[in-house]
């Protein structure tokens, strides 16, 4: 069984999508939403990476609880940029490439919460599937999300 | 006839009355000085302007001039009664300092023109734009106070003939959250609730809305019933202890920023105890499993410790709300500028669905508007969304619209949502936005964290159009200054928050040159040469009955459907709810009767968002959560605000309003006795805050957070600990500033807020700022400037009561013999 590994997977990327989300909101301090939404639901992935490594003891693995933290300096830096950055036009192009890539970090996570539960459902291990139950939907509104905010933002950056 | 002091007795005498009967009528007058009923020539008929009630009153006219304003008593929204700042308010149209000649700036200053010379600088520069950048260039920011048919013509020329997406109004500030939340429930606009609700309820429930100080008549409609047999109970949320706090049964000061905790914990008990309406929920509903899964995590105990509440009495406002038989439940601004706006109103819409407490007498909800015509903006598509509330995302309803328009339906911009208000100042700000028309608003002193709001709006590269009445701080700022017309001297339709449309005719000639709105923009249209698709003028009318027409077709089928209304039919008899047709013609009183809602796929307004990341369903999704057109029951889970106090920033800090003054203050502050009574900014802190300071009533403090500093008086009053609250009236138009502060402290209270909105109806928060506070000067005896008849009463008994005295008598005629 490979059940421990689908998970130690997930942890991992879990923990990159959240950094990710944060390093968004960092860069894009002056557009608030993005900065505001992009943290909150970067707590979404953080929570999973709680829940992984509970439920990956029962796996007999050994994740670390805590989400990787924020880059403290490497945040202040990015926020003071975008301050810098916020009265020119090429932040919204940043804008939509940054977007393009979270929606394909949050698709990679919605597949490994996928593997997981197909896995569980192959084990028959019913509170590993309720957890990719409770918490799969969370990333696939992170991807649309990535989605909306992409489409909203395209015609304006690209038109003007 | 009994005269009274309507500046210290803000809802007047009462009429008391039993459930289910009539609500007696009061007829409210207030003349100028020295003019009797037998001296006006003319009395005019129109509705209230200075909130969203919409009374029915008639303007009183002598020697060509608004003398005075006297209550209708057949009107159905108030019987007569008028609200001390319509009583007082009209006194501003009469004001010498009224703009009266179109302004440009020349060498850095606002000079004095002609109407062709201004109007050609605006078509000319937005022209020039279309031509280098296209419409993405070009921006409108309107209001809630124009009228029905100002916001459809716009509407048209900035979707139909522009082709921008970039319109929005001020109702983002006010109301875009009653909207978003009946759009999350119901798939559409347009209000469940009916005044008339409040005749039968037992149980009122409000959240977040002070409406003694918002809709005083609708106040004093339930004072009354209050005072009569039977009265109904009063659940009351609000961190202040209002006149709806001291009037309620039950009252909960939640923490600012909690609203979904709370909702969730109230929908915890009413579902957990059943006091659920089954076979309604089986009938009418989709997504009640979800609610019930959801609300399971918020037990009172845990919404009594985040919300810091005391636990029983959630269970004793659940009891009320879950047991009541006839529930009627309204919400303002405590929710919809607070942290989670839609989540939380959303749980309101909720609780009445639940309980099958919809679409019959007493059982409503009214997502309240701040603004007389927000409801208009909205209707009409001057808030951005399409006109007639169709769904931009469905391709059907935008193919209808330019069938209706003549134009293109690739025209009209619909690819993604529309442009909502803070989204635009962001493109101004980096610079891809160029034009801005700013129609009856003043974004210098309403927006938040104002200093960034000021830079954006003086720079060079922004072109920017303000249309007003008066020299504005907005104005100050602006390119070209078109001066108005206003209420009383145009003629125009608006309906209130319960569908309620009056028609406000002319009473008397603008000041000077000052043109009616909807003829600026006629002629704007005419200047930049705005074609239909046959070539023919895009706005195929110049006068306001012609635009009402014309609204009436686009109206023709949809929810806010106008075709059985007239000028003529508002003459005989005004205050007519919508939907009004044929089949109907005498108004619809409740809508959703029997669980019957505007939500099919094809036909509803909006599919609805994610209430945290606000990414709008796609079709496809929307069709597979409700195909058949139901209620929608949306869960939402809490998140903590986003700015919370800390060590160097204790407290909260939330803005709101005063009963005697209206937005910026641009025409309350000219009617002396709204202004004598709310003369300047003030700021309220709890006795025990004040007393762990030894900082008494009168102190001059200065309030500050990481955006600016604001230095008010302090008056101790009734509102949460932890709390501070601060009336957002106040600007700089009459102090030596002009448009900003005079030094590093100011007196807008939006100096000190933070720019964050609400994902799903884009409503900027204004209820959750960390702040810090510290005494400038020690008070010699005077009390803060605020009102002691209204939220701001002071603990102090000492402190001297508001009195309007011999300049605020107002005649009061109680019918006799009517009530029961």
């Amino acid at each position: 069984m490979k059940l421990g590994l689908a998970i130690e997977e997930l942890h991992r990327s879990e923990n990159h999508l959240a950094r990710v989300l944060m390093e968004v909101s960092d860069r894009h301090k002056v557009d608030h939403e993005v900065f505001y939404v992009a943290r909150d639901i970067a707590g979404w992935s953080q929570r999973h990476v709680a829940e992984l490594a509970r439920v990956g003891q029962d796996y007999g693995m050994d994740l670390d609880p805590e989400p990787v933290g924020e880059p403290g300096l490497l945040a202040r830096l990015q926020r003071t940029t975008s301050d810098l950055l916020g009265r020119r036009p090429d932040p919204g192009l940043l804008l939509l490439a940054d977007l393009r890539h979270v929606h394909r970090e949050a698709a990679g996570v919605s597949l490994d919460w996928e593997l997981l539960a197909q896995a569980a459902q192959g084990a028959r291990q019913r509170e590993l599937l309720a957890l990719a139950e409770r918490l799969h939907p969370d990333t696939l509104r992170q991807m649309r999300w990535a989605n909306a905010k992409l489409k909203e933002s395209a015609t304006q950056a690209l038109v003007s | 006839m009994p005269r009274i002091d309507r500046i210290a007795e803000p809802w007047g005498t009462r009429t008391p009355y039993g459930p289910g009967e009539t609500w007696p009528v009061r007829v409210d007058t207030h003349l100028a000085d020295g003019v009797g009923a037998d001296d006006v020539d003319r009395w005019v008929q129109s509705a209230t302007i200075l909130h969203s009630n919409g009374d029915g009153l008639d303007i009183a006219v002598k020697d060509g001039r608004i003398v005075g304003v006297r209550g209708r008593a057949d009107d159905r929204v108030n019987h007569g009664r008028l609200g001390p700042k319509d009583l007082f308010g009209w006194q501003a149209n009469n004001s010498p300092d009224r703009l009266t000649r179109p302004l440009v700036r020349r060498n850095g200053e606002l000079v004095e023109t002609d109407w062709d010379t201004a109007m050609d600088a605006v078509a000319g520069r937005c022209r020039e734009l279309l031509d280098e950048q296209g419409p993405s260039a070009i921006s409108f920011y309107t209001t809630g106070q124009l009228f029905l048919e100002e916001y459809y013509t716009l509407g048209l020329i900035a979707h139909g003939g522009i082709g921008t997406n970039h319109v929005d109004g001020n109702t983002r500030l006010c109301t875009a959250t009653a909207a978003a939340a009946l759009k999350e429930t119901f798939a559409s606009d347009g209000q469940p609730g009916s005044y008339t609700d409040i005749d039968h309820a037992d149980v009122i429930a409000l959240y977040g809305h002070n409406m003694a100080e918002t809709q005083t008549v609708l106040w004093t409609r339930i004072l009354d019933r209050l005072a009569g047999p039977n009265p109904p109970a009063i659940v009351c949320v609000d961190p202040r202890e209002t006149p709806v706090a001291r009037a309620a049964t039950v009252h909960l000061a939640p923490r600012p920023g909690t609203n979904v905790m709370l909702m969730n914990a109230l929908l915890h008990e009413v579902i957990g105890n059943g006091w659920v309406d089954r076979r309604y929920v089986e009938a009418h509903t989709v997504g009640f499993k979800e609610l019930e899964k959801r609300v399971r995590d918020y037990p009172p105990e845990v919404a009594a410790e985040v919300c810091d509440v005391p636990v029983e009495r959630i269970r004793e406002a659940a009891r009320l709300i879950g047991t009541a038989e006839r529930l009627l439940s309204t919400v303002l601004q405590g929710f919809y500028q607070s942290h989670q706006a839609t989540a939380a109103a959303v749980q309101v819409n909720n609780i009445n669905v639940v309980r099958g407490m919809l679409g019959r007498p007493g059982c409503g909800i009214l997502q309240m508007n701040g603004q007389p015509t927000a409801q208009n903006t909205r209707e009409c598509g001057a808030d951005g969304d399409l006109p007639g509330f169709r769904n931009w995302s469905n391709d059907s309803h935008v193919q209808d619209l330019a069938r209706v328009w003549n134009v293109d339906p690739m025209d009209i911009p619909h690819y993604s949502p529309p442009t909502h208000a803070m989204q635009m100042f962001r493109y101004a700000e980096e610079g891809s936005i160029r034009f801005m028309w700013v129609t009856a608003t003043n974004p210098a002193v309403s927006m938040p964290e104002l200093r960034r709001i000021r830079e954006i709006l003086a720079q060079e590269r922004l072109f920017l159009v303000v249309q007003d009445i008066f020299l504005s701080e907005t104005a100050q700022l602006a390119d070209v200054v078109l001066p108005a017309a206003t209420w009383g001297e145009k003629t125009g339709t608006f309906t209130n928050v319960d569908r309620t449309v009056h028609l406000s005719e002319k009473a008397v000639e603008p000041p000077g040159e000052a043109r009616p709105d909807l003829d600026i923009l006629v002629d704007f249209a005419s200047r930049l040469g705005l074609r239909d698709k046959d070539g023919a003028p895009l706005v195929k009318w110049t006068d306001p009955e012609a635009a009402f027409e014309g609204w009436k077709e686009c109206s023709r089928g949809r929810p806010c459907d106008y075709t059985g209304l007239s000028y003529d039919k508002l003459r005989e008899r005004n205050g007519i709810q919508w939907p009004c047709t044929d089949e109907h013609p005498d108004g619809t009183e409740h809508i959703y009767v029997d669980g019957q809602f505007w939500a099919a796929p094809d036909y509803c307004e909006s599919y609805g968002r994610d209430l945290v990341t606000g990414a709008p369903l796609e079709p496809a999704e929307y069709k597979a959560l409700n195909p058949t057109g139901r209620a929608v029951l949306k869960a939402a889970e809490y998140l903590p605000p986003h700015e919370i106090p800390g060590q160097d920033f204790p407290f909260q800090l939330i803005t709101g309003r005063t009963l005697y003054h209206f937005h910026t203050r641009t025409k309350t502050a000219r009617a002396p006795q709204l202004q004598a009574a709310a003369p300047e900014v003030w700021v309220e802190m709890s006795p025990s805050d004040a007393a762990d300071r030894g900082w008494g009533e009168g102190d001059l403090l200065e309030v500050a957070t990481p955006r600016g500093r604001v230095t008010a008086r302090l008056r101790v009053s009734g509102i949460r600990p932890g709390v501070l609250f601060l009336p957002f009236h106040y600007g700089y138009w009459d102090e030596p500033g002009g448009q900003r502060p005079d030094g590093a402290s100011g007196r807008a209270a939006n100096e000190l807020t933070l720019t964050d909105w609400d994902p799903a109806s884009k409503q900027p928060v204004f209820k959750t700022a960390a702040a810090q506070v510290t005494r400038l000067e020690v008070s010699t005896g005077a009390p803060a400037p605020a009102p002691t008849t209204t939220g701001s009463r002071p603990v102090d008994d000492a402190v001297p009561p508001t009195r309007g005295g011999a300049d605020a008598q107002v005649d009061e005629a109680v019918a006799t013999g009517g009530a029961r």
